[in-house]
C-alpha cells in the first residue's frame, strides 16, 4: 500500500471519478436510445413477474418475427411491480405469478382501468431431494412440518438417519410466497413461516446444485428448472394419498397439489394489437411454454405426453 | 535551473516562463485540491443519500421489532439482529483464520525469505488481491463447501465456516502486504541493535521487529477486517443465507446471513419507497457505521503511533 502514496492516490481517485462519470453517461445514453427505437404506434409494453419473464421474452421474440411491425418490450421486476404499472396505465400487459389483490383492483378502478385476468400458462412446483435419498413421497402436512422445523431428521419420514437441510428461494420470489401459502400454510390462514434455518438460495439453479450434491437437502423449484441430477418427490394433499408426481397432465387435471396458474393482466378494453397478441399466446404461443419447462394449458397437454 | 546560469539576456524569458510556471503550478494545485475535496464530497453525498433513504426505517419500525430475531421482510418482520450478528460472526471467524497466517507470511516474506523469493512472493500476493470475488465464491461453492460437508460432517456445506474460509482468504492479500510494509518500515538499526545485543535471528524478529511494527500490523488487520465485512458476492454464494442467530459453537456448521448478502439478494425486487426498501438502506447505514468505526480505529492507531517508528 506504500506504493500508492500521495499523487498516485489522487490520480487513482481521479480515474475512479472519471470511470464513474463515464458509466453514468453510458447508462443515460443507452436508456434514451432504447426509447427512440420503439415506434409508439405498434408498441406493446409488458412488465411483471420474474418467473414469467423468460417465457414472456420468448413469446415476444417469436411474435415479433411473425409481426415485424409490432415491438414488444418485456421487463421483469416482480408481480407487484407489473400490476402497479398496469394500475398507473404505463403497461399494456402485466405478468403475475399470483392473483391480483382486491385493493389493487380498487386502485386500478380509481384510475379508470378494469383489470382482466388471463391465465397464460401453468407452473408446477416440484419438491426435490438428492438422487440417493430413499424418500419417494411426502404429504403436504409432512412438507409443512419439515419446512417449519417440526421434522428435522429424514428418519422421521421413512428416510435415513440424517438431518434435513431446508432449501428455499429468496424471500422476494413469487415462488417463495406461493410455496409458503400453499405448502407450508396448506392454503389456510395461519402465521406459519419458514424455519429460520432455511437456506435462502439466490437462484433456482443454486437449489438444484445444492440438492444434487447434498444427501440431506430438500428443496422446491419450478418444474422447468428441475434436472435429472435431483429426484422429484410425489406429493399428496393428505396423508392417505394419492401421491402424485408433477407433470403437465397432473397439473391440468388439478391432482398435483402445488401448481399455480401464471397470469397476464390487461385492461378490460385492450387495444386491438394487445388482443391479437394475447390470442396468439393462448394458441400458437403455448408451444414455447413447454419448451421453457412450464405447463401449457389443457388442449396442448397431449403433445407433451407423446414426447415423454 | 541553477543560479549561475542566470544572465541578463535571459531575464525577460525567464520572468515569463516563471510566471507561466507559477500559473501552471496554481492550476494543477487547484485541480488536485478540487479532486481531493471531491472525494470528501462524494462520501458526504453517499452518506446523505443513505440516511435519506434508510433513516425513516428507524422511526417507522419500533426499535423492539428491529432488534427482534426474525427477518421475514415479506411479512413485515424486520429483525436485523441476526443479520448484524451474522456479519460480525463471519468476519470475526475470517480474521481468526487470516490474521495468524497473514502476519506470519508477512514476517516470512520480509524477514526470513531470501531476496529472490521475496521478489517472486510479493507480486504474487498482490495478484491474489485481484481475483474477482465471484470467482472465489464459485470456488467456495464448488470445492470448499463439499469439503466442509463431507470431511467436517456439517449437514450442509453452505455454512458460516465456509464463508469465513473464503473471506479469510480474501482478506489475506491486504493483510500481508500492509503488514509487510509495516515490517519494512522498521529501521535497520533496530535489527542491528538486536543482533548486536546477542539476540538470535528469531528473537530479533519476535521481540524487536514485530513489536516495533505493531501499529502497522494492527492497521493491516483493520483493513483486512474492512475488506471482509464489506464483501458481498462470495459470502452470498457460500454462507447459505439463513437469517438465524449465530449463537453457540454449532453456529460454525450452520448457515448464516450477512448484511451485505441481504442487501444484494433483496434489492432487486423491492418497490422503491416501501418499508422493505427502507429496511435495506437501514442495513446499509449500519454497515456504513461499522466500517467507518473500523477505519477510524485503524487511522487512530496509525496516527498515534507514527512517531514510535511503526510506519514511515
Amino acid at each position: 500500500m506504500r506504493g500508492l502514496a500521495g499523487p498516485a492516490r489522487i490520480w487513482a481517485s481521479c480515474l475512479a471519478v472519471l470511470v464513474l462519470a463515464a458509466s453514468l453517461c453510458g447508462c443515460g445514453r443507452s436508456g434514451s436510445s432504447g426509447e427512440a427505437q420503439a415506434p409508439p404506434a405498434e408498441a406493446i409494453e409488458n412488465k411483471g413477474s420474474d418467473t414469467l419473464v423468460n417465457l414472456a421474452l420468448a413469446w415476444a421474440e417469436q411474435y415479433m418475427q411473425i409481426e415485424p411491425n409490432v415491438r414488444i418490450s418485456v421487463t421483469g421486476g416482480g408481480s407487484g411491480t407489473g400490476i402497479a404499472a398496469l394500475i398507473n396505465g404505463t403497461v399494456d400487459l402485466a405478468n403475475a405469478s399470483r392473483d391480483i389483490k382486491p385493493e389493487e383492483i380498487e386502485a386500478a378502478r380509481r384510475n379508470g382501468i378494469e383489470p382482466v385476468e388471463h391465465v397464460v400458462a401453468l407452473d408446477a412446483i416440484a419438491v426435490i431431494v438428492h438422487l440417493d435419498n430413499p424418500v419417494e413421497r411426502l404429504s403436504l402436512e409432512q412438507i409443512s412440518d419439515i419446512y417449519t422445523g417440526k421434522i428435522t431428521n429424514w428418519s422421521e419420514i421413512g428416510g435415513e438417519d440424517r438431518p434435513i437441510v431446508l432449501l428455499s428461494r429468496e424471500s422476494n420470489s413469487g415462488t417463495y410466497v406461493y410455496f409458503l401459502e400453499e405448502a407450508i400454510r396448506m392454503g389456510q390462514e395461519s402465521d406459519l413461516l419458514f424455519a429460520t434455518d432455511t437456506l435462502l438460495m439466490p437462484s433456482s439453479e443454486g437449489i438444484i446444485e445444492e440438492t444434487s450434491q447434498n444427501r440431506n437437502a430438500i428443496g422446491y423449484d419450478g418444474l422447468g428448472y428441475v434436472t435429472s441430477h435431483v429426484k422429484v418427490v410425489a406429493v399428496a394433499r393428505s396423508a392417505e394419498g394419492p401421491f402424485i408426481m408433477p407433470s403437465a397432465d397432473t397439473v391440468n387435471d388439478n391432482t398435483y397439489p402445488i401448481a399455480r396458474p401464471l397470469y397476464m393482466y390487461t385492461d378490460a378494453d385492450p387495444s386491438e394489437r394487445v388482443q391479437t397478441y394475447l390470442e396468439w399466446i393462448l394458441s400458437e404461443g403455448q408451444v414455447a411454454v413447454d419448451d421453457l419447462g412450464f405447463v401449457p394449458l389443457t388442449e396442448h397437454a397431449s403433445e407433451i405426453d407423446e414426447r415423454d | 535551473m541553477s543560479e549561475t546560469s542566470l544572465r541578463n539576456a535571459d531575464r525577460p524569458r525567464l520572468a515569463f516562463s516563471a510566471r507561466a510556471k507559477q500559473w501552471g503550478e496554481f492550476a494543477i494545485e487547484t485541480l488536485i485540491r478540487l479532486m481531493g475535496l471531491s472525494t470528501i464530497g462524494f462520501v458526504i453525498l453517499i452518506l446523505a443519500f443513505l440516511v435519506n433513504e434508510g433513516a425513516p426505517l428507524f422511526w417507522q419500525v419500533p426499535l423492539s421489532s428491529l432488534l427482534d430475531t426474525r427477518w421475514y421482510p415479506t411479512f413485515d418482520l424486520y429483525g436485523i439482529l441476526p443479520l448484524i450478528l451474522g456479519s460480525l460472526f463471519v468476519t470475526f471467524l475470517a480474521l481468526v483464520l487470516a490474521v495468524p497466517l497473514g502476519v506470519i507470511t508477512a514476517v516470512f516474506v520480509r524477514e526470513v525469505a531470501p531476496a529472490w523469493a521475496r521478489d517472486i512472493l510479493k507480486p504474487l500476493i498482490e495478484v491474489l488481491a485481484g481475483i474477482p470475488s465471484v470467482v472465489l465464491g464459485f470456488f467456495g461453492m464448488r470445492y470448499i463447501s463439499p469439503i466442509v460437508r463431507e470431511v467436517l460432517g456439517a449437514p450442509t456445506g453452505l455454512t458460516a465456516l465456509t464463508g469465513a474460509l473464503v473471506l479469510g482468504y480474501m482478506a489475506l492479500p491486504t493483510l500481508i502486504s500492509v503488514a509487510e510494509d509495516a515490517l519494512d518500515a522498521v529501521p535497520k538499526t533496530y535489527r542491528d541493535a538486536g543482533l548486536a545485543m546477542g539476540a538470535s535471528r528469531w528473537q530479533t524478529i519476535w521481540r524487536v521487529t514485530v513489536p516495533a511494527a505493531r501499529p502497522g500490523i494492527v492497521t493491516a488487520i483493520m483493513l483486512g477486517m474492512g475488506r471482509a465485512i464489506g464483501e458481498t458476492m462470495a459470502v452470498m454464494m457460500v454462507t447459505g443465507n439463513a437469517a438465524r442467530m449465530p449463537l453457540g459453537l454449532d453456529a460454525l456448521m450452520k448457515p448464516v446471513r450477512t448484511m451485505t448478502a441481504t442487501i444484494a439478494a433483496e434489492m432487486g425486487e423491492v418497490a422503491k419507497g416501501s418499508l422493505h426498501y427502507r429496511a435495506l438502506f437501514g442495513i446499509g447505514i449500519i454497515l456504513f457505521a461499522i466500517t467507518f468505526l473500523i477505519n477510524l480505529a485503524a487511522a487512530s492507531v496509525m496516527f498515534k503511533r507514527r512517531a514510535g517508528g511503526g510506519l514511515r
